[in-house]
């Protein structure tokens, strides 16, 4: 019995703004309880709100990005509903006229499990809105009461709703993995998972193949993808089995508790969702003009994808070395600040990056932001390797040398007497002087023992004190055993 | 001093015939004595008003001084001032002591004008009788057995009886022009968006206006350079240059074609009231002007479709009302929507718990296009009536109230009585046009009545003119209430 | 004396059920008793006679109207302007503790 599941997404990603959407107060995190909690925050009698312009540059970025429609016009609602960590009794959202409009995401999708070879996938987004964050309940010791801060209180978030497009758990962390590391390329979102910058609620239904889709239950706000593949492999299991079992599954909103890896239904009881929506009286039409649109595509970075495909088509990486070097930002700027140094050299980058520097980086536990080499310091190492300056173990060293204790490239080289000997007429030397004290070998040599070829190789090397450059050694050894 | 202009006073003030200190004074001890038959101010904080008046002494004497420093002005309570108990008028903020300034009173402030109290008020600015106040209902002061009119009662009251030089009152649907026509003083609705709405508690976002409410035109002038410009914490202020408000004043009227709105003359105006404003209209002949036959033929729809557009507003406008935060929170309570549902329900009053009724019902699933669509399309319809007048005239006049005051309770149980008092104030607040209210004679009741001029957007200099120079011919607006 | 009555009779049959004040008095959060519920829906009716009214325009191809200007937002800059004010704000709040507001236990 196959069943097929049907997912959709709705991200909330926090917008990296240093105020927040309608008031002049800062969004950092970790701040000391209601101490950003201004007069608006509060919604306090009489205070109003004035839209952040930041907000919405970062909305039209993320609009340009997934190549989707940005509405000229836009208006802001009311959602309405009582909750304590919502001041104003009210939500300020995007309802029927959100800022961005149908667009699209490409992901890679890598199964998690069987042998399955990666695909690519095209997620529709339906569309993203404009709204505000809000506060936070805390369940501390009050004397049974819960506490609230309303520091987070009007954090500005673009809410990211895909179609229901994704038919794997596989699926949906693949896209929301694609979102999470496109928000931050375009420098719009954090990305922060653990400080809930990033938010994802999963909508799960599963149906036979040509039925009708099923009923969906909502899984709110998990915030690490593993979460989000344990959570839907739980609720599709459960899904499954509660039909099977002759039930029927009931539109809910659920929670998911990483401690027992098993979902829930949420216990508060909203009044079957009335939230009211209206046009926010206090608020003015958006309008966001073409010239504005062509300001802010002109602030953004090249996008990963176009980034892989050049990777693939002008410097001859393969299409997996390209996907690497993409997954983030910092990762692709370092890979290029590299290249620089090298630029007809893009494998040697690619396969320092992605072998020493990547293995070094995941025993240290550090990620590419703390990377104690900088891609200057690497690229020049990489050039001394292309231009014949230092051999590939000589390299290791500087490396490790540059990783332990800093230093400049040059500096490291000298120090440690790694500079290899490119002088032919040196290494012609030392060639001659092993042939005349080896002259038994050399007859050997000439009468077909081949393999004697590593023993001068070993002896020139010795006598160079390893800085022999090693492929001129072997095309000058090579000719003069020839005779 | 009582019955000086604003004018004559700022000038008292500067040639130093009298300090802000002695006059704030006086003005406490009239209150002290009239208030209590009239109820007319929320809070009075004699201390505070006099400390300002010190500091406005020092301004005068530094000779640095404004048009309005040392003059007590009252607030309306829907105005948060800093370190002021803040009520508007409900139990639900009867502790809300303001941590911050409304734009309005900043204004002020900046002025070096004194705030002399905040008045009562409906609750909420929600009624046109000052009867649904926590407060109690003032009393108006030409007749305590009568109303004041609402929401701006307590200023109107104030005005009327000299208890304050001037004062601020707020117009949603007539709050700021019924009153000044019941009490016998001049009011103005600026247009949408001239004065911002920072800290002047909300009831309906998109109608909600400021404005000047004194004993003359000229008052009103002074006080609109004051309170009128931009502010940027209030999205729906518009960015306009600084007008002096008083530069148009002594303009002879001649040419002034005044439009006559058929429906506003037709059924239902009180015979006394007509016969005051036909006068005024004569009068306005006298004064060069022209007589223009104009139509709103809309208009009689706005009373249906303010009552569902205000209270819609206001039913999410007033659900920051949750005992968490500030304000009102039942002492008994047990879970969450428990301490909700009682605190709201023992913090609002009757006439504020019924129009978030209507506003939430109106907003909710499945009513939404038929109510709130419907009237936000009609609304449409309203405000073009005006547009298409505006070609004809160049102010529109008419009664302001169907009749002169009502007696206290006459209204009480039948909500949809109240509402229509409102029936030729509320087409402004929906086109978004300035109007004004200034007296023109007595009614049967020897009660005063209103006349309405309702200007095009932004005409408020000329409306101020026009008021001005009415008031130069007649002597309607310094008649003074007797017996207080 | 009152302008103008509202035509009771062109109502089309809307007429608000003891439920539905229950249910709006819910939404809207406020604690009403049996007997207030009731007073309530007879004003309500009558209240929404008179807006019934509007049903009789006809409204074909009227954009609906929610500002009196038709203007576009003004934005501000992403700056910060506000600084920590909390002593003062909760000086006037009904519950706190550590710096936060308390409430009745939230159930998740």
């Amino acid at each position: 019995m196959t069943w097929e599941i049907v997912i959709g997404l709705e991200v909330h990603a926090q917008l990296s703004t240093h105020s927040k959407i309608f008031c002049g107060a800062s969004t950092e995190f970790g701040a000391e309880p209601n101490t950003q909690a201004d007069a608006v925050s509060l919604a306090l009698p009489g205070v109003l709100p004035v839209l952040n312009k930041g907000a919405v540059e970062r909305a039209i970025k993320f609009g340009l990005a997934t190549g989707s429609h940005i509405a000229p016009r836009s208006v802001f609602a009311r959602k309405n509903y009582f909750y304590p960590d919502l001041p104003k009794g009210y939500q300020i959202s995007q309802f029927e006229l959100p800022v961005v409009g149908q667009g699209a995401l490409t992901i890679q999708v890598a199964p998690l499990s069987g042998n399955a070879k990666p695909y690519e996938k095209t997620v529709r987004i339906t569309r993203a809105h404009l709204e505000e964050d809000a506060g936070k309940s805390l369940h501390g010791d009050f004397h049974g009461m819960t506490g609230i801060d309303l520091n987070r209180a009007g954090t500005p978030l673009l809410e990211i709703v895909s179609e229901p497009d994704m038919c794997s758990a596989a699926e949906a962390v693949a896209y929301a993995k694609a979102l999470h590391t496109l928000v931050r390329w375009i420098g719009i979102c954090d990305g922060n998972m653990q400080e809930g910058s990033f938010r994802c609620d999963v909508n799960v239904s599963v149906r036979k193949p040509g039925e009708p889709l099923g009923t969906r239950r909502e899984i709110k706000n998990l915030n690490s993808f593993k979460f989000m593949q344990q959570a839907i492999d739980y609720e599709v299991q459960w899904q499954v089995d509660t039909i099977e079992n002759g039930g029927t599954v009931q539109q809910a909103t659920i929670l998911f508790n990483p401690d027992t890896g098993e979902t829930r239904a949420m216990r508060s009881k909203e009044d079957a969702h009335d939230y009211r929506y209206f046009p926010d009286p206090d608020l003015l039409p958006l309008e966001i003009s073409p010239e504005w649109i062509e300001q802010m595509r002109a602030t953004l970075p090249e996008l990963p994808q176009t980034k892989q495909a050049r990777y693939v088509n002008e410097l001859g990486l393969s299409a997996y070395d390209a996907s690497l070097l993409t997954a983030s930002r910092e990762m692709a700027d370092f890979f290029e600040t590299v290249l620089a140094a090298v630029p007809n050299d893009a494998k040697i980058c690619a396969n320092w990056i992605m072998g020493e520097l990547n293995a070094q980086l995941n025993r240290d536990g550090l990620d590419m932001t703390q990377c104690p080499i900088s891609a200057q310091q690497l690229g020049s190492m990489l050039a001394r390797i292309v231009d014949g300056t230092i051999s590939n173990a000589g390299a290791k060293e500087v490396f490790r040398t540059m990783w332990a204790e800093g230093g400049e490239v040059d500096a490291i080289i000298e120090a440690k007497g790694l500079k290899q000997v490119s002088d032919a007429g040196a290494i012609e030397k030392i060639v001659d002087e092993i042939m005349s004290a080896n002259t038994d070998k050399v007859t050997e040599y000439r009468g077909g023992k081949d393999k004697l070829f590593g023993f001068f190789v070993g002896q020139a090397m010795k006598a160079s004190k390893g800085q022999a450059n090693p492929a001129q050694l072997n095309e000058i050894l090579k000719a003069k055993l020839a005779g | 001093m009582f019955e000086s202009s604003l004018k004559q006073m700022g000038a008292a003030l500067r040639a130093k015939k009298i300090s802000s200190v002695e006059l704030t004074q006086s003005y406490l001890d009239r209150m002290a004595q009239l208030n209590p038959q009239l109820n007319a101010f929320i809070t009075i904080n004699p201390e505070m008003s006099l400390a300002q008046a010190k500091a406005a002494d020092a301004r005068l004497a530094a000779g640095n001084a404004d048009a309005l420093t040392g003059i007590p002005i009252a607030q309306k309570d829907i105005f948060c001032a800093k370190n002021w108990l803040t009520t508007c008028g409900s139990k639900m903020l009867h502790n809300f002591v303001s941590p911050y300034d409304a734009h309005v009173i900043s204004q002020f402030n900046n002025a070096g004008a004194i705030n002399l109290g905040k008045t009562n008020m409906d609750e909420f600015a929600m009624g046109s009788s000052n009867e649904t106040s926590y407060y109690g209902p003032v009393k108006n002061p030409w007749d305590t057995e009568r109303v004041p009119g609402g929401s701006s009662g307590g200023t109107a009251a104030a005005v009327a009886a000299r208890l304050c030089a001037a004062a601020t009152g707020t117009d949603t649907g007539g709050s700021i022009r019924q009153p000044a026509a019941l009490c016998g003083i001049s009011g103005l609705k600026p247009t949408y968006g001239v004065v911002s709405r920072y800290g002047m508690i909300a009831f309906a976002s998109s109608l909600d206006q400021a404005g000047p409410m004194g004993r003359s035109a000229e008052d009103l002038a002074l006080m609109m350079n004051v309170m009128a410009g931009f502010d940027e914490r209030d999205s729906t202020s518009l960015q306009r240059n600084k007008e002096d408000y008083t530069r148009d004043l002594n303009k002879p009227l001649t040419g002034l074609r005044i439009g006559l709105p058929k429906e506003f003359f037709a059924e239902g105006m009180g015979s006394d009231v007509a016969k005051a404003i036909e006068a005024a209209i004569a009068e306005y002949k006298k004064l060069g002007a022209t007589i223009v036959d104009i139509s709103l033929p809309n208009s009689k729809l706005s009373v249906p479709v303010y009552y569902v557009l205000a209270p819609a507003e206001a039913s999410s406008n007033l659900s920051r009302f949750d005992g968490v935060r500030y304000g009102y929170r039942a002492p008994e309570y047990g879970d969450l929507a428990d301490m909700y549902e009682k605190s709201r329900a023992q913090g609002f009053g009757a006439e504020v718990q019924r129009r978030i009724m209507i506003g939430t019902y109106v907003l909710s699933h499945g009513y939404y296009d038929a109510y709130y669509i419907k009237a936000q399309r009609i609304r449409r319809l309203i405000a073009q009536d005006f547009v298409e007048a505006y070609k004809h005239c160049d102010v529109i006049m008419g009664p302001t109230s169907p009749s002169t005051a009502f007696k206290l309770g006459e209204k009480g149980d039948d909500p949809v009585q109240m509402y229509l008092s409102d029936i030729y104030t509320i087409a402004v607040n929906l086109a978004g046009l300035p109007g004004m209210s200034i007296p023109c004679g007595f009614g049967d009741n020897a009660m005063p009545v209103g006349l309405q001029i309702i200007g095009n957007y932004f005409d408020e200099a000329r409306m101020l003119n026009v008021a001005h120079q009415y008031q130069l011919a007649t002597d309607w607006h310094s008649r003074a209430p007797h017996g207080l | 004396m009152i302008p103008y009555q509202p035509c009771l009779n062109i109502v089309f049959a809307m007429s608000l059920t003891t439920q539905d004040v229950e249910k709006v008095a819910r939404l809207a959060r406020l604690a009403m008793t049996p007997s207030e519920i009731e007073t309530a829906r007879k004003q309500l009716n009558g209240i929404f006679g008179l807006i019934a009214e509007m049903q009789a325009v006809d409204t074909d191809g009227v954009e609906p109207m929610s500002h009196s200007q038709d203007l576009a937002q003004r934005l501000r800059e992403d700056k910060v302007t506000e600084s920590n004010q909390r002593e003062a704000f909760q000086a006037i709040a009904p519950q706190v503790e550590q710096g936060l507001f308390l409430v009745p236990k939230v159930i998740e």
